[in-house]
């Protein structure tokens, strides 16, 4: 029975569209994931020392265990946000003749071998290693050892039990801040307390059982809910919302685009993908407080236009660069429908114009760190509405990526393609370099001025440069229909 | 109204649609009937402009329809769901197909007016999304927009799929309507013979690409049908 489920899993991995498309993509998350091993693994082994050589009157085992605390919420909060229990695939086994508990056994130890749980051995196991290596107690460090990995399980099916409302997500980020405030005003060592009981495991391995006990409650917990939710009207139903109408009429005064314009007001509102992306909106635009609050940054001033761009120009990016992949699930009735194409587009550009002005609007008060700073970002937006528009909508046409508009967007590669990885570099980096060589070469106005320039070039060629890119849209009408037909 | 001529569509070497010779003129309501694979939806699709033919080329209304996008503005089509923008209420979904067509919102309420019995009360006014629809439901809403703005020309690929007994009546009705005063040409394709019989004057079947048989359709044709695909 386990063998066919393997089997199951085996090829649904491998004969994914995803996998066998898009090599690029693959290896680029494969990267990805080595990058964390291998960062975890760097911060294993090397940490006990670090932690020696920074508070040499403390224990390091001892420091980390006060900070455990926090690592675990944290981990919750993560999970909390990215994991799910993968239910849905589920389905077809139903009716087949396999018991259900087999099934429901089947999907929770699967879920024990998440990407999530396999991370964290990275940092532990190496750090135990070095911790015997420096002299602790071997049974001692393989109870703590055991204690962390029964922690993470336990924190992975935890997580499925609470994972059902926003208020246990609300405990637990309350329970990070709270926890980290009350440290902070030395009222109460919260972290402390419950480090010292990491410690107690240390002189007591066999503490550890405890841990054993906690992980099969909540994995007998999670037997019991899943058994009774594998049902079509339960778990594995898909719930259907209930419809907000909101009052699109403003849009009405953009005259033959508003049809469009209120259609992608709608897209964005009413999907996961695009809903979860909202927020890097917002992290868009406060890209700057990373920056020129340091004063290494100050100095770099071709560093305001990299800033510039990237805040006023979120929405651009984030959006723009799968346009038309957004209208992917219903691209043929489009292409049926009576309208110019170029009325499509030019909706889109006009949606990220508005938001460009919108946004550098919003980004006034970066006028804070200097007027040097804002007039930059006025440039770079004058640049965003006539250059990179133009350049993302181009690359639009090389979109063979159907995007599934019911799936989260952090981490969801869905839709990406090489070129849509090309296309972001130059948006951002050539303006940039541009800059850099103009305010070395000549003068700081003078290098604001040809960025703003090459804006008010594009502005000026705008339906020249639309009529180009709608002609190329249409010559690759027939790839995307049959590009966008395909699942993923 | 609607002239194919040498039409053939390959993918590699198979050959999946070969058309030497099809006319189907204004007002007449047109079956197509086949079995899976036959070439039906191939048709429709290059009719559509959807996918591009490898030699030949459908004349919709004088314009040939992959050189010209004119034929837009007369042809009405739902083909399948992803025809739907399921994140849309079928409401607003309405207005953007209405818009599209020319139509303001009194002649889009004036419009949807008429198929309240056909939406037997399950499409408007739900506060549903398209996507949370079931399958026949969604299908009413695509019919009904593409008969929207009066279009000359409608096709419709496996309209009776799908829906529940009533609706199949009732669609036929509409169907009948629309071809009495012989002024829209209606396309259909289907998988039932009785019901193609029952609303199409002409019955064409495909096999394997190629048409078989062009039927003008009378009290024996469905026998004639039946026996054909009895094999």
């Amino acid at each position: 029975m386990i063998s066919h489920f393997l089997k199951l899993e085996w090829k649904q991995y491998f004969r994914s569209a995803n996998w066998q498309k898009s090599v690029f993509l693959n290896i680029l998350l494969i990267l990805f994931a080595l990058y964390f091993a291998a960062s975890f693994l760097i911060i294993g082994i090397g940490g006990f020392y670090i932690l020696e050589e920074q508070f040499p009157d403390k224990d390091p085992l001892i420091l980390v265990n006060s900070f455990l605390l926090f690592a675990i919420v944290g981990d919750l909060i993560f999970r909390y946000i990215m994991q799910k229990l993968p239910v849905m695939n589920i389905k077809p086994l139903l009716t087949l003749n396999i018991p259900r508990n087999k099934i429901v056994h089947f999907i929770l130890v699967k879920s024990s071998f998440s990407f999530f749980n396999i991370m964290g051995l990275f940092f532990y196991i190496p750090f135990s290693v070095v911790l015997i290596n420096e002299g602790y107690e071997f049974v001692g460090v393989l109870g703590w050892l055991a204690t962390m990995i029964l922690l993470i399980q336990s924190a992975n099916f935890l997580n499925f039990l609470i994972n059902k409302n926003n208020i246990s997500l609300g405990g637990l980020v309350t329970l990070l801040i709270g926890g980290f405030l009350v440290q902070q005003y030395e009222v109460f060592n919260l972290a402390g307390f419950v480090g010292e009981g990491f410690d107690f495991i240390c002189q007591n391995p066999i503490t550890a059982i405890a841990f054993l006990a906690l992980l099969i409650v909540l994995y007998v917990l999670n037997y019991k809910q899943l058994r009774n939710e594998v049902y079509l009207d339960a778990l594995i139903s898909e719930k259907t919302k209930e419809a907000n109408a909101s009052d699109l009429s403003f849009a009405d005064k953009l005259g033959d685009l508003a049809p469009f314009i209120k259609n992608d007001l709608r897209l964005m509102w009413r999907n996961k993908r695009t809903k979860s992306s909202t927020w890097m909106i917002l992290m868009g635009l406060g890209y700057g407080l990373f920056f020129y609050p340091q004063p290494m940054y100050a100095k770099m001033e071709f560093m305001y236009v990299l800033v510039g761009i990237f805040s006023t120009g979120t929405f651009l990016i984030n959006f723009g660069q799968f346009i038309p992949a957004w209208d992917s699930g219903y691209y043929k009735m489009l292409m049926s429908q009576n309208f110019k194409y170029h009325r499509y587009l030019e909706s889109k550009f006009t949606m990220m114009t508005i938001s460009v002005v919108a946004l550098f609007v919003l980004g006034i008060p970066y006028i804070y760190f200097g007027w040097k700073v804002l007039l930059v970002h006025f440039a770079a937006m004058i640049y965003n509405v006539g250059v990179n528009t133009h350049v993302i909508l181009y690359g639009g046409t090389f979109n063979r990526k159907k995007i599934n508009l019911d799936e989260k967007a952090a981490l969801n590669l869905q839709g990406t393609g090489a070129v849509q990885w090309l296309i972001g570099l130059p948006l951002m980096l050539l303006p940039m370099g541009l800059f850099a060589l103009v305010n070395w070469l000549v003068s700081f106005e003078i290098a604001v001025v040809v960025i703003a320039g090459l804006g008010f070039i594009g502005i000026a060629f705008h339906q020249k440069i639309m009529a180009f890119i709608t002609k190329k849209y249409i010559t690759n009408k027939y790839v995307m229909i049959h590009a966008f037909n395909q699942e993923n | 109204m609607i002239q194919t001529t040498q039409l053939s569509k390959k993918y590699g070497k198979t050959e999946v649609l070969h058309i030497d010779s099809l006319e189907i003129p204004t007002g007449q309501s047109f079956g197509l009937v086949g079995n899976n694979g036959a070439g039906k939806t191939t048709y429709f699709n290059i009719l559509l402009d959807l996918v591009r033919p490898t030699t030949g080329a459908i004349v919709n209304n004088n314009i040939q329809v992959n050189t010209s996008e004119d034929w837009k503005t007369f042809t009405g089509s739902f083909i399948d769901e992803s025809f739907l923008i399921g994140y849309l209420t079928p409401e607003e979904y309405f207005e953007f197909i209405g818009d599209l067509r020319g139509m303001n919102k009194a002649d889009i309420a004036k419009y949807l007016h008429q198929f309240d019995e056909f939406f037997n009360g399950e499409i408007t006014g739900k506060k549903k999304y398209l996507r949370d629809l079931s399958k026949g439901n969604q299908k009413k809403a695509g019919i009904v927009a593409a008969m929207m703005g009066t279009p000359k020309v409608i096709v419709l690929d496996e309209p009776f799929a799908n829906l529940d007994p009533t609706t199949q009546i009732r669609l036929k009705m509409i169907i009948k309507e629309l071809t009495r005063d012989k002024q829209v040409t209606v396309l259909i394709s289907s998988h039932d013979l009785t019901h193609v019989t029952e609303v199409c004057e002409r019955i064409v079947v495909l096999d394997k690409g190629n048409v078989v048989k062009d039927i003008q359709t009378s009290t024996e044709t469905l026998k004639e049908l039946e026996s054909y695909f009895s094999v």
